[in-house]
């Protein structure tokens, strides 16, 4: 027992520096004054924080989050609870259908940045095919507009995810016995019926953990950004991850880049201690 | 087969093929962008098959990028496999040896599998200019392998979890201590469970931008990913060779997909699903 702790010790202090220690230190750096190539630990409160909460480019993040979060999460539960179900309705190629569907999932965001970013220019790529079949009038112009431009990043992100996400519902979907779903058929109930009261209440699980994952995902955005070519118009497309990175690293703001990891951190504890909990709830069983 | 059975079929294979086609439309366009002489690589016809296979749009982003692509391969491969390693250990005390606390312990490492890099980002370039590691390629393996820590204790663990305590027990009559269990119990036994971890580390570390970018962003030893990047973002290359650049970078990982999809799917799922 012993000899256990000692192996598992080194982990045990990696972890508390590296993550918990980390944490708390990008707390303590968003209470200082750091500014500028050079460190200042000058105690300042809270004034970074209320500094952030009027910055005009921090509003324009949590509503881009916000949205981007809707589009990304309904996109990956809709699109991948719907494939899902289909492949799981004995379908000829199963196989083929799922390694297609889910082989985005081994790209990574830079390269999903760089495909999607030609594939949205306005005057090519998508376009081209909505011109080809005679939407000549439907030419949006995706992550270059103003307004809108999150829901096309929130496109390209679902893209990679979504195939996931299906195969966290299939998986689910197979471990439903089928005496379930035979029962429902003799009680009479169609197969919207069947979905509505046996299938959906039964993968609600695995929903839990799609939020959890997609939200997780909707936090971090960064990668896609970044690729796709930085904050946008009016930060149109910038993520609370692009800047924080941006403010840290290349306007050397420390102390404001800290307070928007710290705020990034707590809106992820929303999402992880629900979800602990109730892991730690299945493993007590 | 009624009719309107034959109709529902119908339908349900024309949505998954559309939605096929809509999943492969980027590799596509990227293969085929690839394959095209400079003189041929138009925006406006992005669609159009190249006239045969030329291979100058590769030749010149490899050229860009192969520096990088080492980097990235002396980063991942021994990141894979000492993560992988620490996390057989560690999953084997999570399973097997639950001293008081260990639950709790094994929830609190999992914590740091969920939370975004930026609430970390400012301390690790702290610490690791004070160490002396920032902007080395040790560094960064350093950095996935801590990182790695509950994703591979997680997956390790479960497995385990799986295999019978009394196994165990009649090793420890034989007289197998704390490694000699694991040595020749756990590991002759652990190679699917490894095949699954290695996999997921290796996807995720050769994916990853941006640690690579933070820790190790000087542009001639930068992960491939990185470079990728750089590329994209500089008006100044060509699109075809930004869409070379690109299919370069995540060649590894989809050849590794499709050579191994069913390890990937246990790891998918494993490493969303309960403890």
């Amino acid at each position: 027992m012993a000899l256990a702790v000692i192996v598992l010790f080194p982990s045990i202090i990696a972890v508390a520096v590296f993550i918990y220690g980390f944490i708390g230190w990008t707390f303590y750096i968003s209470t200082v004054d750091w500014k500028s190539v050079v460190p200042d630990y000058t105690f300042v409160g809270l004034k970074n924080w209320t500094r952030l909460f009027g910055d005009r480019r921090f509003h324009a993040d949590m509503w881009n989050l916000l949205r981007y979060a809707i589009g990304f999460m309904g996109q990956c539960m809709i699109i991948g609870f719907l494939l899902a179900s289909l492949l799981d309705s004995k379908i000829k190629g199963e196989a083929l259908f799922r390694t297609v569907f889910i082989f985005p999932f081994a790209v990574s965001g830079v390269v999903t940045g760089v495909a999607w970013r030609w594939l949205m220019q306005p005057t090519t790529g998508i376009n081209l095919i909505f011109a080809n079949i005679g939407l000549g009038w439907f030419q949006p112009t995706w992550f270059a507009n103003i307004q809108h431009g999150i829901w096309a990043v929130s496109i390209a992100a679902a893209w990679q995810f979504t195939g996931y996400v299906m195969a966290l519902y299939l998986a689910g979907l197979r471990g439903i016995p089928n005496e379930l779903k035979e029962a429902a058929a003799i009680d009479g109930a169609g197969t919207f019926a069947t979905y509505r009261y046996v299938i959906i209440p039964l993968l609600l699980p695995v929903t839990f953990t799609v939020i959890v994952l997609t939200g997780m995902n909707s936090i971090r955005v960064f990668d896609l950004v970044a690729t796709i070519g930085g904050s946008g118009a009016g930060f149109a497309i910038d993520t609370l991850a692009f800047n924080m990175f941006q403010t840290t690293f290349s306007a050397y703001r420390w102390s404001l880049g800290a307070t928007i990891g710290a705020v990034m951190m707590i809106l992820a504890v929303f999402l992880v201690v629900p979800y602990l909990m109730s892991m730690q709830r299945e493993s007590e069983q | 087969m009624s009719l309107q059975r034959l109709w529902t079929r119908g339908a349900i294979y024309l949505v998954l093929i559309a939605f096929a086609a809509f999943y492969l439309m980027p590799i596509y366009v990227m293969v085929i962008t690839s394959l095209k002489p400079f003189e041929d690589v138009s925006v406006t016809r992005m669609w159009e098959l190249p006239r045969g296979v030329y291979f100058e749009g590769l030749l010149q982003a490899w050229n860009a990028v192969a520096p990088n692509f080492r980097s990235s391969v002396i980063v991942t491969v021994p990141a894979a496999l000492i993560s992988s390693f620490i996390g057989s250990m560690n999953g084997y005390i999570f399973a097997k040896w639950k001293f008081k606390g260990a639950d709790t312990l094994f929830i609190l490492f999992l914590v740091g599998m969920f939370l975004p890099y930026q609430g970390i980002l400012i301390p690790l370039v702290l610490t690791l200019r004070e160490l002396g590691l920032y902007g080395t390629v040790p560094g960064l393996i350093l950095v996935h392998c801590i990182f790695g820590i509950p994703i591979t204790a997680l997956l390790f663990r479960g497995y385990y979890a799986g295999i019978p305590n009394e196994l165990l027990d009649a090793a420890k009559i034989d007289g197998c201590g704390f490694f000699g269990i694991y040595r020749y119990i756990l590991l002759p036994i652990s190679m699917p469970a490894f095949a699954v971890v290695l996999l997921w580390q290796f996807t995720s570390i050769w994916n990853d931008y941006l640690i690579g970018l933070v820790v190790l962003s000087n542009p001639s030893v930068a992960p491939v990913n990185v470079a990728v990047q750089n590329i994209a973002g500089s008006w100044s290359v060509e699109w075809n060779v930004q869409m070379a650049a690109a299919l370069i970078a995540a060649a590894p990982t989809i050849i590794v997909y499709l050579a191994l999809g069913k390890l990937f799917m246990r790891g998918l799922l494993a490493g969303s699903l309960k403890g």
